[in-house]
C-alpha cells in the first residue's frame, strides 16, 4: 500500500471536467439560443456534447450541424444578426477556413461567442497542440481571451458573452485555450450556481434584425463611408480593455475568483520576467520558484487578453527589468521575430519608449514536450542577456 | 505539498485514457486536486496508448508528462517489454500489471491482477480499464477509497454498463493482493 | 448636399437603418443602352418581367391592341429610372419585341 500522506484539500467543491467540457457547461449556462458546429479536433468534444445537452433536453438552443467552419460561423451570424446569443467553435484548420467570416463577424459589431482550443498548422499535418491558429485570427478584429485551465475555460467564456454583449463593444469574443494539454485534460472546476451566471450575464440587446423597425445589414460602404465605419469598429476595440478589465474586476466580486487582462506572478521584486499565454503559465510560474531558490529574483505574467494588446499593463509589469523572455508556441514565418507575441511586446515596448533586451523563445512546438526545468534555463539564460536575440528551444540541429 | 503521480500504459481500445481520467474524477469527488491526461498520438486500437494521472493536495500547475511516477499501471503484459515501460518509477514505487500470473521487476513492488479474466467474465470483453482501476484502488489503501471510484464511473458510463462496471472494480478491489 | 456625417454618428457595423433607401439611387444613370419594348409585337408573354435581374420591368393595367387587331390587358414598360441596360430581357424575348437602342444617338 502506498505509504505517501496525501490529505485531503479543503478547497471548494469541484466537478471533474475537460477543458472542452468547460466550454460546453459554460455556454450552456449561458443559455445560448443558437450553436452552428462543425466538429474538428481537438474541438470535437464540445460539439457532441452540447449536441448531447441539446437531445437530453437540458439546453433550448437551436443546433445547427453544417457542412464546414464556413457555414459554422456563417449560421452563427445569422443567429446573432437576429438578436440570438450564438455559440461555436473550432481548431486548426477549421478556424482557417473561417478566417473569411471572422472579419465579417467583427466588422458586423455581432457579440458572437467562440471557444478555441489550438492545434498546429498543416502541413505536415499535426493534430497537436500549438498556437498557429490563434495567432493567425489575432488581425480579424475578433477580442481574444486566452485560458490556461478548464476553470479559466469555463469563467471566460462566460465574462465572454457579458464582454461581447456590452453594447460599449458589440465585437465577437474567442477564447482560445490549448488544444489536449488544456481541452482533453480532466481537471477539477468550480460550476456555479446557473441562476448566478444568469443575473451576472442577463441577454443583451444590439442592432439586431427587427421586422418592426426594418434595417438592411452587411451593405456596400462606398470609399465616402467605409472608412468611418472602419474606425468606428478601431474605436470599438481600442476601447474594450475597459470593459474587459470591468467584466473580470465585476466576475471576481461575484464568484471569488480574480481574473485582469494581465496578471504577475512574484513580480514585486523581479529583475527578470517571463512573458507567457496558454498552459506555458504554470510551467513557468514553478521555474519560477526553483529559480528563486537559486537565487535568481525571477517573475512571471500572462496575457489573459491577447486582443486588444494590453499594453499598458504590460509594460507596467517590464519597464523597470533588467531582461525578460516571451515564450511562444507559433512561429511567425518571415517576420522580424518568430515569436507572435514578442512582435506585440517589443512593438508595445517601443510606442512607450522604453527599452529592456528581450529573448524570443519559441518552445512547445506541435506539442513538442515541454518540462519546468526548460524555464529554468529561460531565467539563468536571462541573467546574461545583454541584447536581444530568439531562441528555438529544443530542436535538433 | 503531497502528489502521487500515475502513468497508465496500454493498448488503444482497452480504455487507459478512461481508467486514468476516472482515477483523477474520484479524487476530486473526494476534495483534492487532480489532473489526467493523455498522450495522444492518432488514436487507433492496439496501438500503445500512455495517460497520466496526478493526486495532490494543492493545485497542480504545470502539464510535464509523468517522468517518476509512484505507481505505474499496465493493462497489457506484452507492453512491459518495451523499455520505456518501466522507466522512472520512484524507488518502493508500485507496478500494477494485468496478467494471470505473478511477475517481477526489479527494484520494484509488483501487483498483478488477471484482469482479462474478470473483465471477459462480466462484460463479455476484454475490457480492462475497470478491472485494473479496482487493482490501483487496493494499491493505493487509505489513499483512494473504492467508494469514491465507483462514483466516478457514473461520468463515465451509464445505465446496464456502469452497474456491471461497478461490480467489476468491486470484484478486482477484492481480488487484488498485495 | 451637407458633408457626411462623423464616424461617431454613424450606425454600428454600418447597419442601413432607412427602409427603401435603394429608390434614391437611379441606377438608370449607369446605363449605355436602354432596351425598347415594341408594343406591337410583344405577345404578353411576360418572360422580360420574370427574366429582369432589377425587377424595373413594369406590368401595367393599361388595354392595347395592336395593329393586327390582338386585345391586350396589359402592357410592360420599362422604368428607365432604375434600369441598368444589362440587355437581358432584349436576349430572352421569344420574339425580338425588344431592341436595345444607345443612350448617345
Amino acid at each position: 500500500m502506498i505509504e505517501k500522506a496525501v490529505g485531503k484539500s479543503t478547497g471548494p467543491t469541484r466537478v471533474a471536467l475537460t477543458g472542452n467540457y468547460a466550454a460546453a457547461y459554460a455556454a450552456k449556462m449561458a443559455d445560448i439560443d443558437l450553436v452552428a458546429i462543425y466538429p474538428i479536433t481537438p474541438q470535437t468534444t464540445i460539439a457532441e456534447k452540447l449536441s448531447e445537452f441539446v437531445a437530453d433536453g437540458e439546453l433550448a438552443a437551436e443546433l445547427i450541424h453544417v457542412e464546414s467552419e464556413h457555414s459554422a460561423l456563417s449560421a452563427t451570424i445569422g443567429g446573432a444578426a437576429v438578436g440570438a446569443r450564438a455559440f461555436t467553435a473550432t481548431s486548426s484548420q477549421g478556424l482557417e477556413l473561417m478566417h473569411e467570416i471572422l472579419h465579417i463577424a467583427a466588422g458586423l459589431r455581432l457579440p458572437i461567442v467562440m471557444a478555441v482550443p489550438s492545434r498546429a498548422l498543416s502541413a505536415p499535418i499535426s493534430i497537436h497542440n500549438d498556437n498557429s491558429d490563434i495567432m493567425n485570427a489575432r488581425e480579424t478584429g475578433w477580442i481574444m481571451l486566452n485560458a490556461s485551465d478548464a476553470q479559466e475555460v469555463f469563467d471566460m467564456v462566460i465574462q465572454a458573452f457579458k464582454i461581447a454583449e456590452d453594447p460599449r463593444v458589440l465585437l465577437p469574443v474567442m477564447v482560445t485555450y490549448d488544444g489536449f494539454v488544456v481541452s482533453h485534460t480532466v481537471e477539477g472546476v468550480e460550476l456555479p450556481d446557473a441562476e448566478a451566471v444568469r443575473s451576472f450575464i442577463p441577454k443583451g440587446k444590439w442592432h439586431a434584425l427587427d421586422p418592426s423597425r426594418p434595417s438592411s445589414m452587411g451593405p456596400i460602404a462606398g470609399p465616402d463611408w467605409y472608412y468611418e465605419i472602419k474606425f468606428g469598429q478601431y474605436h470599438a476595440m481600442r476601447d474594450s480593455i475597459k470593459v474587459i478589465a470591468e467584466v473580470m474586476d465585476g466576475f471576481g466580486k461575484k464568484f471569488g475568483r480574480n481574473y485582469s487582462p494581465v496578471v504577475g506572478y512574484m513580480m514585486g521584486d523581479a529583475d527578470f520576467a517571463v512573458v507567457t499565454y496558454g498552459v506555458t503559465w504554470g510551467f513557468v510560474k514553478t521555474a519560477v520558484d526553483r529559480a528563486r531558490s537559486m537565487g535568481i529574483k525571477a517573475g512571471a505574467i500572462k496575457l489573459n487578453v491577447i486582443r486588444p494588446f494590453p499594453s499598458d499593463a504590460v509594460i507596467s509589469y517590464l519597464r523597470g527589468l533588467k531582461s525578460f523572455a516571451v515564450v511562444d508556441r507559433a512561429i511567425y514565418y518571415g517576420a522580424p521575430s518568430p515569436g507572435p507575441v514578442y512582435t506585440d511586446v517589443a512593438s508595445a515596448l517601443f510606442m512607450s519608449g522604453h527599452a529592456v533586451p528581450a529573448l524570443n523563445v519559441i518552445h512547445g512546438i506541435g506539442q513538442r514536450t515541454m518540462y519546468i526545468n526548460d524555464f529554468v534555463e529561460v531565467f539563468k539564460e536571462l541573467t546574461k542577456l545583454d541584447e536581444s536575440k530568439v531562441i528555438f528551444m529544443g530542436v535538433r540541429e | 505539498m503531497a502528489l502521487i503521480e500515475l502513468r497508465w500504459h496500454g493498448r488503444g481500445g482497452q480504455g487507459a485514457v478512461t481508467a486514468s481520467q476516472a482515477l483523477a474524477t474520484a479524487a476530486i469527488i473526494e476534495g483534492r486536486y487532480a489532473q489526467s491526461y493523455p498522450e495522444y498520438g492518432a488514436e487507433r486500437r492496439g496501438a500503445p496508448v500512455r495517460a497520466y494521472t496526478k493526486i495532490s493536495t494543492d493545485p497542480i500547475m504545470d502539464r510535464e508528462p509523468v517522468i517518476n511516477p509512484d505507481i505505474i499501471v499496465i493493462l497489457d503484459k506484452s507492453l512491459i517489454t518495451i523499455p520505456d515501460v518501466l522507466s522512472g518509477l520512484k524507488s518502493n514505487g508500485y507496478v500494477v500489471v494485468n496478467s494471470r500470473t505473478p511477475v517481477t521487476v526489479n527494484g520494484a513492488r509488483v501487483v498483478y491482477l488477471d484482469a482479462t479474466g474478470l473483465a471477459t467474465k462480466l462484460l463479455g470483453k476484454p475490457i480492462v480499464n475497470t478491472a485494473m482501476l479496482g487493482a490501483v484502488a487496493r494499491v493505493m489503501g487509505d489513499f483512494m477509497s473504492i467508494d469514491s471510484i465507483t462514483a466516478a464511473l457514473a461520468q463515465y458510463f451509464g445505465g446496464k454498463v456502469l452497474s456491471i462496471n461497478r461490480e467489476l472494480v468491486l470484484k478486482a478491489y477484492e481480488a487484488t493482493t498485495l | 448636399m451637407s458633408s457626411p456625417p462623423s464616424w461617431k454618428e454613424l450606425v454600428i457595423g454600418g447597419t442601413i437603418i432607412e427602409p427603401g433607401s435603394t429608390v434614391n439611387v437611379r441606377t438608370g444613370t449607369w446605363r449605355t443602352k436602354k432596351p425598347v419594348i415594341n408594343q406591337d409585337a410583344c405577345t404578353r408573354c411576360r418572360i422580360c418581367w420574370e427574366y429582369c435581374p432589377e425587377g424595373i420591368i413594369q406590368e401595367l393595367d393599361k388595354p392595347f391592341v395592336s395593329r393586327k387587331g390582338i386585345k391586350y390587358a396589359v402592357t410592360y414598360e420599362v422604368n428607365y429610372d432604375y434600369c441598368k441596360g444589362c440587355g437581358i430581357c432584349a436576349n430572352e424575348c421569344p420574339v425580338k419585341a425588344i431592341d436595345m437602342v444607345s443612350e448617345y444617338e
